[in-house]
């Protein structure tokens, strides 16, 4: 329901509002990717920018991605500052020398005398059965190399904010965005990323976590669609007199460790979610994170939701399975009670 | 296109600052790494790819570029870096890996970066083609002078990358040259061994753009083909492609055996030293006399030994600043 003054967006439109709000006062800001420009990108993200600020700036490429994106790692070294998008992040396969030996490299090797202030967005996440090259989330791999900053909203003001933050960021930032969040609706929409946005320009913090529900007596962890999954847990957590606390991380790299501490100091359990592989990942990162500062806190050995480390299958009722959701998060809280 | 006397003198100094400069490196390299050889011992540790020999195409292309043009280097970048303008102090202080390095040790000598001359450089094959197909996508938004060359070898052409950033190039009509230095062998593999066609200046026809191939390791003719692509980058007609033979009179890599030369390659790629040869046109022109020619060898002496000693007199970094940098300041 949309109360009187709401302007409730899509991620989607607040990540194109952001491009197109910062373009209009900083020339060297520009876009290029596959079917970015006239189509508005395949996930919307880019819809209405080529009417307003035409080709040159709003550039269609062709299937290149090693040639644009270390072409955007040239032009931001050069003074401009790219905003690119790679499709699928599973796509990351054809050209990650662009991205993690270059994007990610050219700062430190050159001692901070170049900056490559870039933004790739990518698209992550399945649910919707298109199987393991285009339904990954593959978080823990951007987010374990070093020379990249990673953020991962999960609702439309997040999304504003952060992609206006990229923009604005001296560092390269991949910004990586759920495709069940994006609010289109051919495929499978979470209501709650759709939510005011202020008409403004404005930024969100990047490396600062939120505390986007209060509880005491166990912190769930996630980010992106998870925090919904995470949400949706809590409530039927509540109605079982358990008071669960929803950290949404948002931001990967840098990581808010603080934050996480702080919030399971108070719970003394941890539960993380992530819809990446399990093993060698964000899940256990996080766990690492609270549990070599002080594992004191802890009243029972943390939990993890994750996908399991299979390939993403095609077959709904296998995909299904695998994936982390809000019964399962249940479930991670019955076993962590019972232990 | 010819190149003018003093354009010549330039050519034929920037060649020999090369040359003694990786005479100076190959010397200081085996300091700490007899008897015994292990590449991490001695000055300058880790791999050390020199460029004897392919001194003319550096200096060929690069007597057309200013600082505001965007160069684009190899693993082999020295001569390029050389020719391009970089601070020859602080680049020999990068390849020790001290403080005052170009990147304060970060980088090293597949990582030269400066700046103040647009030069970049990646050990990563067909690497730096992007980024100058991006420089220059750069400079024409912005509607900036200045155009971008990558330089890469002949085995980079077979690398999917170079075929991407040569289609950008050419769709979106930009100041951009590729510049091949053919030097025959990718490590180990001939080219004939490694590619379909003998002459990579053939798959210009692929994007239709012009190429050029140039044989015989000369600087003039190098000179010549250069001058014609950069000046038709410059008029906004859009990308080149140009293929330059030239002789790699040392291994791969310092330590290289090159066991998979054919017998007597070496010895007669040492009678086409590039760089005797232009002395004796020089003269033979009239476009520069002994003495001139030889104070041009003692200045570029001495700018090499001032900047090894540069380099040997400076510090070592702190080992804690490798965490710092990461990040934009």
């Amino acid at each position: 329901m949309t109360k009187p003054n709401e302007r409730k967006l899509t991620i989607a439109r607040s990540m194109a509002e952001a491009i197109a709000q910062e373009m209009r006062i900083d020339p060297s800001v520009f876009v290029m990717g596959e079917d970015i420009g006239p189509l508005g990108g395949v996930y919307g993200n880019t819809r209405g920018l080529i009417e307003e600020f035409g080709d040159e700036r709003i550039r269609d490429t062709p299937i290149s991605e090693t040639a644009f994106i270390s072409a955007a790692v040239g032009a931001a070294q050069d003074g401009m500052r790219p905003v690119v998008e790679l499709m699928f992040v599973d796509f990351f396969g054809v050209c990650f020398d662009a991205i993690y030996n270059l994007m990610a490299k050219n700062t430190y090797f050159s001692g901070g005398s170049f900056k490559v202030p870039m933004v790739l967005m990518t698209s992550t996440g399945g649910g919707y059965s298109d199987a393991g090259q285009h339904s990954q989330c593959v978080y823990g791999t951007f987010a374990h190399l070093p020379g990249m900053k990673v953020v991962a909203p999960s609702n439309a003001y997040d999304a504003k904010g952060l992609m206006t933050a990229a923009m604005r960021d001296d560092s390269p930032v991949v910004y990586m965005f759920h495709k069940g969040l994006q609010g289109m609706g051919w495929l499978g929409t979470e209501a709650g990323a759709t939510v005011h946005v202020p008409e403004e320009s404005y930024t969100v913090e990047i490396g600062k976590a939120k505390v986007v529900r209060q509880g005491k007596d166990v912190t769930i962890v996630s980010l992106g669609m998870g925090v919904h999954n995470a949400l949706k847990a809590a409530k039927t957590l509540e109605s079982q007199g358990v008071s669960a606390e929803v950290v949404d991380l948002v931001s990967l790299v840098p990581l808010d460790r603080e934050t996480i501490r702080a919030s399971v100091a108070k719970t003394g359990r941890l539960i993380v979610v992530d819809e990446d592989y399990m093993s060698y990942g964000v899940s256990g990162e996080i766990i690492a994170s609270v549990t070599e500062h002080d594992i004191s806190v802890l009243k029972a050995a943390p939990k993890r939701v994750a996908f399991p480390d299979v390939p993403i299958p095609f077959a709904r009722v296998m995909e299904q399975y695998c994936l982390p959701n809000p019964d399962k998060i249940v479930a991670a809280w019955d076993q962590m009670k019972a232990a | 296109m010819s190149p003018t006397r003093d354009e010549q003198h330039w050519m034929y100094r920037n060649m020999v600052t090369s040359r003694r400069f990786e005479e100076a490196i190959a010397k200081i390299y085996f300091e700490g790494k007899t008897p015994v050889f292990n590449m991490a011992n001695g000055p300058i540790p880790g791999e050390m790819h020199l460029s004897d020999g392919q001194e003319p195409v550096a200096a060929g292309v690069c007597a057309h570029l200013t600082p505001a043009d965007v160069v684009t280097a190899t693993h082999r970048p020295h001569h390029q870096a050389i020719a391009k303008g970089v601070d020859l102090n602080k680049m020999a202080a990068e390849i020790f890996g001290k403080a005052t390095g170009l990147s304060g040790g970060r980088g090293g000598h597949m990582h030269i970066f400066d700046p103040d001359v647009n030069f970049a450089c990646s050990g990563i094959i067909a690497q730096g083609m992007g980024p100058a197909v991006g420089a220059a996508l750069s400079r024409k938004m912005q509607g900036k002078p200045g155009v971008a060359v990558a330089f890469v070898g002949e085995g980079a052409v077979n690398q999917g990358g170079w075929h991407e950033a040569m289609n950008l190039a050419a769709v979106w009509n930009l100041p951009f040259v590729c510049v091949i230095e053919d030097n025959g062998w990718g490590i180990s593999v001939a080219k004939k061994t490694a590619s379909a066609v003998a002459s990579n200046a053939e798959r210009a026809a692929a994007y239709s753009i012009p190429g050029k191939r140039v044989e015989g390791n000369d600087p003039y003719a190098i000179y010549d083909a250069a001058g014609e692509a950069i000046a038709r980058a410059r008029a906004g007609e859009g990308p080149s492609l140009l293929e330059f033979e030239t002789y790699r009179l040392a291994g791969h890599f310092m330590g290289d055996a090159e066991g998979y030369r054919p017998e007597g390659e070496k010895d007669a790629l040492f009678e086409k030293d590039p760089i005797p040869k232009m002395r004796e046109r020089l003269k033979a022109d009239g476009v520069a006399s002994e003495a001139e020619l030889d104070d041009i060898e003692a200045q570029a002496s001495q700018r090499v030994d001032a900047a090894i000693t540069f380099a040997r007199q400076s510090a070592d970094p702190a080992p804690e600043d490798a965490l710092t940098r990461v990040f934009a300041a």
